[in-house]
């Protein structure tokens, strides 16, 4: 038990480290900025699809499922408003992060652990390169930027999947649809759950670099790296869920 | 043949392009790796460094460059002490020394070509795309390895993987040379031919080299000295010719 608590205090320090040499490096030239688009194009391209389906399916369920309850109370309206709320404010920022927890923090994990294990970030060391700069700033800033597109993405697509979800039962146009839910929708509920995605971001990169950029030497570390990659990264991603949430609620009742 | 005591001073001399005097190195408490190494490199010359498996001698030389910090010592490496240097000294040295890894650390998501060109577009400024192009065919012809200049890393063997290691370090003009293990995992006809390829590119650029191995072939074959690492200290010094006799004995 102790060694446990021993472990989480090391490791989060050792992260906090980590974060840091971030901020000393990311705004010192050299940029790497050939190597940051590309690894935005990577990054979104790869976890596009998965987000995309998951956004239809969750924004299609979402709003079959809510569809009896809200009869009941003869609100079936706000159907509409509802579900497009729960999307943006909670279910897609979730869903997408833990998505990319799954497919990017672990491939990042993944990717740079055998680099590690290889002696590749060594061979960068020596000819001079920095590979802080060019692997981890450049994919964390990659994840940063590219997470709250993807959720935004997801958002779009779960209302079309609420849409769809709504023309099961009732014939209502596109239009209509959309006019409904801007309606119900304030632009403070938008706000905090999109800062807080650029967060998701940052931790999912951060946690794939770190992971990798530090496994051990031997070819398991890789298995491990990405693994502990993808629990660490969602862990982080619930917690942060939850502090947002928490001030959001503490400023709403300012 | 002399047997070395670990508190052997050496001056550092002009002449002595590596000069290394009491290095420790551990990892944790009672791993303790390198216990006081002592040995230097004059310009032009091969050093061998043999020993077993685990004996240290990979982590003695990356801590030559920089990328193990060494508990204990004094390290001077063209004429600079490695430990003392900020980042940006300690990078204009590494441009000045070529390293050769084990499994030769190719990027594994670039060709061939890309592996060339990476290194040598980043300290490069104002060079021409032709020029890139030249120096990558050049050096990739003395490697003997030009048809390869398109193929991922994932395709090739072994022995040409070590190949394009060598070209990688080459293309940025070294004048010291580090190869650790060079024909480890090698069947011994490639073998030959990988110690053959290091002798000749040290006659042809003037390199110095440090090169690590357990082969005796490759020892034998370019050696102009050789240092034995055994228990975290240079045991034993000298030829191919005096370490065979000495073994005789
Ligand atoms: N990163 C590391 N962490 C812990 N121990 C290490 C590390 N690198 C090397 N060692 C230790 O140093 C010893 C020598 O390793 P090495 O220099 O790779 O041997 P070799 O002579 O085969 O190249 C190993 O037995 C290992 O215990
Ligand atoms: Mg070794």
């Amino acid at each position: 038990m102790t060694t446990y608590l021993k472990d989480i205090f090391s490791n989060t320090s050792n992260v906090s480290i980590f974060a840091m040499r971030f901020w000393k490096e990311v705004f010192k030239p050299p940029f790497e900025i050939k190597e940051f688009i590309k690894q935005c194009y990577l990054l979104g391209y790869k976890a596009l699809p998965l987000v995309a389906i998951t956004g239809f399916i969750m924004g299609l369920v979402l709003t079959i499922q809510s569809r009896p309850t809200m009869a009941k109370f003869g609100a079936e309206a706000w159907l509409p408003g509802m579900v497009a709320l729960s999307m943006i404010k909670e279910v897609a920022p979730i869903i997408t992060a833990l998505i990319c927890a799954g497919k990017i923090s672990s491939g990042i994990g993944a990717e740079l652990g055998s680099m590690k294990v290889t002696e590749q970030i060594d061979a960068m060391e020596v000819s001079a390169i920095n590979p802080f700069k060019y692997l981890v700033v450049t994919r964390i800033l990659a994840t940063t930027l590219m997470i709250p597109i993807l959720v935004v993405f997801a958002d779009c697509i779960g209302i079309f999947g609420g849409f769809m979800g709504m023309n099961i039962h009732t014939d209502v146009t596109l239009f209509r649809y959309l006019h409904k839910i801007l309606e119900s929708l304030n632009f403070i509920d938008i706000i905090p759950a999109t800062i807080k995605t650029f967060f998701f971001g940052f931790f999912i990169g951060m946690i794939g670099c770190y992971k990798g950029f530090t496994a051990s030497n031997g070819t398991e570390s890789v298995g491990r790296a990405a693994n502990s990659a993808v629990v660490a990264a969602s862990l982080a991603i619930f917690i942060i869920d939850m502090i947002a949430v928490q001030l959001t609620d503490l400023y709403a009742n300012l | 043949m002399k047997t070395k005591e670990s508190n052997t001073s050496y001056e550092v001399s002009p002449q002595n392009i590596i000069n290394v005097k009491g290095l420790y190195m551990s990892f944790g408490e009672n791993n303790e790796v390198l216990k006081g190494i002592n040995f230097q490199v004059k310009k032009g010359e091969n050093l061998v460094v043999l020993g077993k498996s685990g004996s240290g001698k990979s982590v003695m030389i990356k801590c030559l460059v920089g990328l193990d910090k060494a508990d204990k010592g004094e390290l001077y490496v063209l004429g600079k002490d490695i430990a003392k240097l900020t980042y940006e000294q300690l990078n204009s040295i590494r441009l000045r020394i070529g390293f050769l890894f084990q499994n030769a650390a190719l990027y594994d998501s670039m060709s061939v070509r890309e592996n060339l060109v990476f290194p040598l577009k980043r300290h490069s400024k104002n060079i021409t795309t032709n020029e890139i192009d030249k120096a990558v065919m050049d050096t990739l012809k003395d490697v003997g390895l030009e048809e390869a200049i398109d193929k991922m890393p994932s395709e090739l063997s072994g022995g040409m993987r070590k190949r394009v290691g060598l070209a990688r370090t080459l293309i940025l003009k070294p004048e010291i040379i580090l190869y650790d293990e060079p024909t480890t995992g090698l069947d011994p006809i490639t073998s030959k031919e990988i110690s053959e390829l290091i002798l000749s590119i040290q006659k042809k650029n003037k390199t110095t080299s440090v090169i690590i191995t357990h082969d005796l072939a490759c020892a034998r074959l370019t050696a102009d000295r050789i240092i034995i690492l055994r228990d975290g200290v240079v045991f034993m010094e000298g030829s191919y010719e005096q370490l065979e006799q000495s073994k005789d004995e």
